[in-house]
């Protein structure tokens, strides 16, 4: 226990370190139809506006789902100066104008309003308030709310991605802001940490680490950095994933033979195998519902995705057809899955729906693995190569929009999209 | 030192006899390893240590796999028995068997299957004499990688178990 309160000493000073590094974007493609929108950097402090003119813009966009509106020059910041025929001229849908302003103790205030310029009405007036540097939250709030508002889909840009890290023999458990900004290093050690998996409330992070020795599942507070050693049996211990009500935990132990599956409480008690295969079952992910997990499993001799009641019961192959499948994940509204396809030496991300049975690939294939939808339903965020590096990309779930995002340096590896807030 | 070098000989043949037989006769590599552990101790005893010299079968500290399979293949059965039979001979050694894979799969299948890997040749391993509480297996799945390309010369020598003898 003294090794690892030394160990979130050192955890803290780095975090300091690299909460400045930067992630270069590119973005691939754009939606069937985009909505133009004008959105005018707010009125009162110069550097506050600056930033989030950035982060509001750098998401709408990053969402293929709109077009930002020149705005030829034109500064205003208050209602009484919206002049819809100005705005229709220019093609605008939509306008976004605002003032933000810095309080003596260094909070943020930011007032901002959205106006539909085709049916002349304003659709927001809100304020919105953070804590001292928290100026891209600011913009991501106000992002998530044109979002919703001119698509009609609660925006994710508000929520956080986990990943690891890893450089050369250094690994670094990350959560980062949606943008991949705003990093803050989680654990950083020399041996190698996986599957991390977020708590339905997103206070915690459960994740599998080999400073024991072995592969053991770990649970971390992320407002405390407290850490808990929840699965530490002989063999391996990995692939934990929370259900939705966070009252368990699903894990994958070789204590009694090969990779089976298992239900444990988030406090290590009540534990109970609940597959009985002697194949590789693994990869647990809950429905939303909490009723059903679908896992990985080679039972039929190849990697293929099933489904099985929580309670236990007969396991149902969802996956057939050439080809190896991986990482199954729910979409939140559980209509279907995203996961991992592999076939003729590559790796796609495929999506599947359950009543059709359908499999559709979302990208063109190259080494994508490790698909999760972003909160809404809109995004997945899997894991892909390029420049010869491990990196994160997005990729829409109708396939029209991807994006790559480039962390500073090291592979990125194991994205995990969260909650939102 | 020409009797450590035939008695080592000797273990080679057996091993060697023993991997001819079909897979399944389990009471094969037992034989062998029955007669093979009375040659071995004296080994041990004289002070000189096969496991430190370079030209003995126990020189091989790594197995492999073809894609995707955990099954020791025959090729590298007689190396597995020969060290069952060092540990069976030697029980205060311990060894930890350490599983990997390529990268082609799931991070978390890939840490299943290397397990399969590690428990596969401890299983062997206790076949051969070793006991159970010499032997540690563990899985690293795709995550320490020996080679780093994304190619087949790579991949062949990342499908690994490594049998690593405790100082």
């Amino acid at each position: 226990m003294r090794v690892i309160r030394n160990i979130l000493g050192l955890l803290l000073l780095i975090q300091a370190s690299v909460a400045s590094a930067v992630l270069e974007i590119e973005i691939v493609g754009a939606g069937e139809k985009q909505i133009p929108v004008a959105v005018v950097p707010m009125g009162g402090d110069a550097e506050l506006s600056r930033t989030i003119h950035e982060v509001v813009t750098g998401d709408l966009m990053r969402s293929g789902l709109f077009r930002m509106v020149d705005l030829a020059g034109k500064f205003l910041s208050e209602p009484s100066q919206v002049s819809y025929a100005d705005w229709q001229v220019r093609g605008a849908d939509a306008l976004a104008i605002g003032n933000v302003t810095a309080l003596p103790n260094g909070h943020i205030e930011a007032r901002f309003r959205l106006f539909d310029v085709v049916k002349q009405a304003e659709l927001v007036a809100q304020a919105v308030s953070a804590g001292d540097g928290q100026a891209r939250a600011v913009g991501h709030r106000i992002a998530d709310m044109i979002y919703e508002k001119l698509t009609g889909t609660p925006g994710v840009f508000s929520s956080r991605i986990v990943y690891v890290n890893r450089k050369g023999e250094n690994y670094r458990l990350i959560v980062a802001d949606s943008d991949g900004y705003n990093e803050q290093v989680v654990l950083a050690q020399n041996e190698p940490i996986m599957s991390p998996s977020w708590s339905p409330d997103g206070s915690h992070l459960a994740y599998v680490s080999f400073e024991t020795g072995h592969a053991a599942v770990f649970v971390q507070s992320l407002y405390t950095n407290q850490r808990k050693l929840l699965a530490d049996f002989r063999g391996s211990n990995s692939a934990p994933a929370w259900s939705p009500d966070g009252r368990q935990l699903a894990v994958v132990l070789t204590r009694d033979g090969s990779s089976q599956i298992y239900l444990i409480r988030p406090d290590g008690g009540g534990l109970r195998r609940i597959t009985f295969s002697g194949a590789i079952d693994t990869e647990p992910h809950f429905s939303p519902d909490g009723q059903h997990l679908l896992f990985t499993s080679d039972r039929g001799g190849s990697a293929q995705v099933y489904r099985m009641p929580v309670d236990g019961g007969a396991a149902e192959r969802m996956t057939f057809g050439d080809g190896n499948n991986y990482s199954p994940r729910y979409s939140p509204d559980g209509k279907g899955f995203v996961f991992a396809h592999r076939n003729n030496g590559k790796f796609y991300i495929a999506l599947q729906d359950f009543q059709t049975g359908q499999m559709e690939l979302l990208t063109e294939g190259g080494w994508e693995k490790k698909p999760s939808f972003a909160p809404n339903g809109k995004l997945v965020l899997f894991a892909s190569e390029a420049r010869g590096r491990g990196i994160l990309a997005t990729v829409s779930s109708d396939g029209r929009v991807r994006q790559h995002m480039f962390t500073q340096s090291g592979d990125a590896r194991e994205p995990v999209w969260g909650p939102n807030p | 030192m020409k009797k450590l070098v035939i008695s080592l000989v000797l273990v080679n043949l057996l091993a060697a006899c023993a991997s001819n037989k079909p897979a399944e006769s389990t009471a094969a590599p037992a034989d062998g390893a029955t007669a093979a552990s009375t040659k071995a101790a004296p080994a041990a005893m004289t002070g000189a240590d096969p496991l430190n010299d370079p030209a003995s079968i126990l020189a091989k500290r790594s197995v492999y796999y073809p894609f995707d399979v955990d099954a020791v293949q025959d090729a590298d059965k007689p190396v597995v028995q020969a060290h069952g039979q060092y540990l069976a001979a030697n029980p205060d050694r311990k060894v930890r068997l350490e599983g990997n894979c390529d990268e082609r799969g799931s991070n978390e299948y890939n840490l299943g299957l290397g397990q399969r890997r590690a428990d596969g040749v401890k299983k062997m391993l206790m076949l051969s004499g070793a006991k159970s509480s010499q032997l540690d297996s563990i899985s690293y799945g795709e995550e320490k990688p020996s080679a780093s390309g994304h190619d087949e010369a790579s991949w062949a020598q990342n499908r690994r178990t490594d049998i690593k003898y405790a100082k």
